[in-house]
């Protein structure tokens, strides 16, 4: 069968009118252009996209956090989210675990020849809302296409900017003995959901991704005034490895109450079918706050009064003890260790 | 959620657990057979609840940890073939063969699938009817009704490019093994729930009255181990033997007819080498004659039974139980779940895991388990 590559296009006709992505949209001529101009700046409607310069220039006073992910997430479209929400959403979560206020994201597209234009627009139309809904600009980016194979269909990063507001350091150095550990939220939804959109499960109950932008119940908490310590997003690796990761690095132990950590009905359901522990399943909406001692009770209030964090618990505090040890109390009281996941999670055989 | 959290219930453990203290009088030495249940003891520390003296040894019911080697190098030859898709169960991925894994062979370019039913392998061959699509056929009687099933099906719509590695093992053999070998400690099994919801409860009872042993079928939630522990170690201090049903919510005695029947269609029994325990007699399924077509061993060469490389590893003695993972002393330092020595350290159902995930390498290596 002949393939693209291999065909040397030094001048690819321009794909004007075509339902699919084509190798000419990266050929950097009018078939992009048309694409980001019917596509992409009309979405985002920013005078800095607008102004179709070569990077966006931006006025930012004050320290300022910056970070940087990439987004491979298959498939593309899943209960309660998408690639472009999560690309959104992942940039700006990161952002507000620095204690900032997300400002600006760049966006970069790698796109499979042969990849519908109407899942590209489905996609961009949701980064624009998750951008709205997160009060973030999306300001500048970048298309590349490759070659039919060469891609899973779209990968997307997002790189972020935000202004950092809270007045003392956040992050695992900061977190002090006796500091209490506040979950935002019930966990395991995104990892389960995506999981069952994939793999084609046909649960009963569709489970739908926790996806959301955090940045507003974590600013919530540094204009009051809480002594957040440290602050951490439970992505890939789940609860389990964000609360070792920060132990480890604090050099600090830290306990745990499983009978504390909410679990919606249905992915307890999954989990027990797979031979999963929801501790070790991905999020996309959740994190955890290290808080001092006296603000605990003032910060799950202050996380339960918006709507992302409105299940907020108590779920651990750090001990002095071992270094990087965790440890969980069970159901039946009896406390285990809690450790990072080695390598993938793989459904077991019965 | 129903039918779980009423099964973890602390307070209920509690009067187990003091009902035992009371129950006991002398030393007793229980194993459970299956590996579902060795994680639930370990996460939920139930071994930490029991009086002392009443110590409970992890047995062989890991079907990842006890397919041979053999049949792992097999599994990575075939996927290494251009037209084959090698379907199996998530877990098996991992196990070390003798040169490497089934991970690593789909990170070579092979194409090796996760399914989550052997009827999903089946459907992969209708979808691909160019490939060669083989089964990882592994696991005990648990999983070998669905696999029975899958072999039935595409003999009955003669799907051609479908076949099987079968490497399937049987829990009864196994038990009488381990009673049998010198220096058994063994003096009561907590039998495999979900194994007797197959099998039924009946082909316990010669094993019972032969050596003298009780079986209790198990479930697998707290409530229901330490409810077995309660009902073997009753039977041990009343001087009985005999096979005693603690899961009757799921297992009925005669167990399920039909899915025997379709084992007993697809199937046959043959003699099985146990990864780390050894050959016995009669303790494996292989395909029956007429279903012989839809066997991998045909269509790719016959599995050549050899010796693993020896290491420091102490798996074969983990899983007889004459070891636990602790008394390793490569555990959690020259064999952690990144770098395993052997396979109890690979699977999610192997007690080297089981220990390593809920212990800690530090606190189980200074005395973790009973």
């Amino acid at each position: 069968m002949m393939r693209a590559d291999d065909f040397n296009l030094a001048c690819p006709a321009p794909a004007m009118e075509r339902e699919t992505v084509q190798l000419a949209h990266g050929g950097g001529g009018r078939a992009i252009k048309q694409l980001l101009d019917t596509i992409v700046r009309p979405a985002f409607s920013d005078p800095e996209l607008d102004r179709g310069h070569d990077g966006a220039v931006l006025d930012v006073s004050g320290p300022l956090a910056f970070t940087t992910d990439s987004y491979v997430v298959r498939p593309l479209f899943f209960p309660g989210g998408d690639i472009g929400s999560l690309a959104v959403n992942g940039t700006v979560n990161d952002l507000a675990m620095c204690g900032a206020r997300p400002l600006y994201l760049s966006v970069s597209f790698i796109l499979e020849e042969g990849l519908p234009i109407d899942t590209l627009r489905q996609v961009v139309a949701s980064m624009r809302d998750a951008a709205v809904a997160a009060r973030v600009r999306l300001v500048t980016g970048d298309t590349k296409v490759v070659d039919r194979g060469k891609a899973d269909a779209m990968f997307v990063n997002t790189a972020g900017i935000g202004r950092v507001v809270a007045p003392a350091p956040i992050g695992p150095s900061s977190v002090r003995p006796g500091d209490i550990v506040i979950l935002s939220g019930d966990i395991g939804r995104h990892g389960i959901a995506v999981m069952a959109a994939r793999e084609g499960f046909g649960f009963e109950t569709i489970i739908e991704s926790d996806c959301a932008p955090v940045a507003e119940p974590v600013l919530a908490l540094i204009e009051a005034g809480i002594a957040v310590r440290c602050l951490r997003d439970l992505t890939r690796g789940g609860l389990a490895s964000a609360v070792v990761e920060i132990a480890e690095t604090a050099g600090l132990a830290i306990t745990l109450d499983e009978a504390a950590i909410p679990v919606r009905e249905e992915v307890v359901a999954a989990c027990e079918l797979l031979g999963f522990d929801p501790l070790h399943v991905a999020n996309e909406g959740r994190f955890i706050a290290f808080v001092a001692p006296k603000d605990a009770d003032r910060a799950t209030a202050i996380l339960r009064g918006h709507a992302v964090s409105g299940e907020a618990m108590i779920v651990g505090r750090v001990e002095v003890g071992p270094p990087g040890q965790v440890s969980c109390r069970g159901a039946l009281g009896v406390m285990r260790v809690v450790d990072m996941l080695s390598g993938e999670q793989l459904p077991r055989i019965c | 959620m129903k039918f779980r959290d009423e099964y973890r219930d602390g307070a209920a453990a509690r009067r187990f657990a003091e009902a035992l203290r009371r129950l006991v009088t002398r030393p007793w030495t229980l194993m459970e057979v299956c590996g579902g249940q060795t994680h639930a003891i370990l996460r939920f520390g139930i071994d930490q609840l029991l009086p002392p003296g009443l110590t409970l040894l992890h047995g062989p019911g890991c079907p990842v940890c006890v397919t041979p080697v053999e049949y792992i190098d097999k599994a990575f030859e075939i996927a290494s073939r251009r037209q084959a898709i090698l379907c199996s169960f998530g877990d098996m991925l991992r196990v070390p063969g003798t040169h490497s894994d089934l991970l690593a062979a789909k990170s070579r370019g092979a194409d090796v699938r996760i399914v989550y039913s052997p009827l999903d392998a089946l459907a992969i061959a209708a979808s691909e009817p160019t490939r060669e699509v083989v089964f990882f056929a592994v696991g005990f009687e648990t999983t070998a009704p669905a696999n029975a099933m899958a072999a039935w099906r595409a003999k009955r719509d003669g799907v051609g490019n479908f076949s099987m590695l079968v490497s399937h093992v049987l829990v009864p053999p196994a038990m009488c093994a381990l009673l049998e070998a010198p220096g058994n400690r063994v003096q009561g099994f907590l039998a495999a729930g979900h194994v007797c919801t197959v099998m039924g409860i009946h082909e316990y009872e010669p094993i019972a009255a032969r050596h003298g042993v009780p079986i209790v079928v198990t479930g697998f939630e707290p409530l229901d181990i330490l409810e077995g522990i309660y009902m073997c170690a009753r039977q041990l201090e009343e001087g009985r033997a005999t096979v005693e049903n603690q899961y009757s919510r799921c297992v009925r005695p005669d167990g399920n007819p039909s899915a025997r029947e379709i084992m007993r269609e697809v199937f046959r029994v043959v003699p099985r080498r146990w990864r780390g325990i050894g050959d016995i007699p009669e303790s494996g399924l292989g395909l029956a004659q007429a279903y012989g077509d839809f066997d991998a061993e045909r269509r790719f060469g016959a599995v050549r039974a050899h010796d693993e490389a020896a290491n420091e590893c102490i798996s074969g003695l983990v899983l007889r139980g004459e070891r636990k993972p602790p008394d390793c002393p490569a555990f959690g330092t020259r064999c952690t779940p990144e770098r395993p020595l052997g396979v109890t350290m690979v699977s999610s159902e192997g007690a080297c895991a089981a220990y390593q995930r809920y212990r800690g390498a530090t606190r189980a290596a200074a005395g973790g388990g009973p």
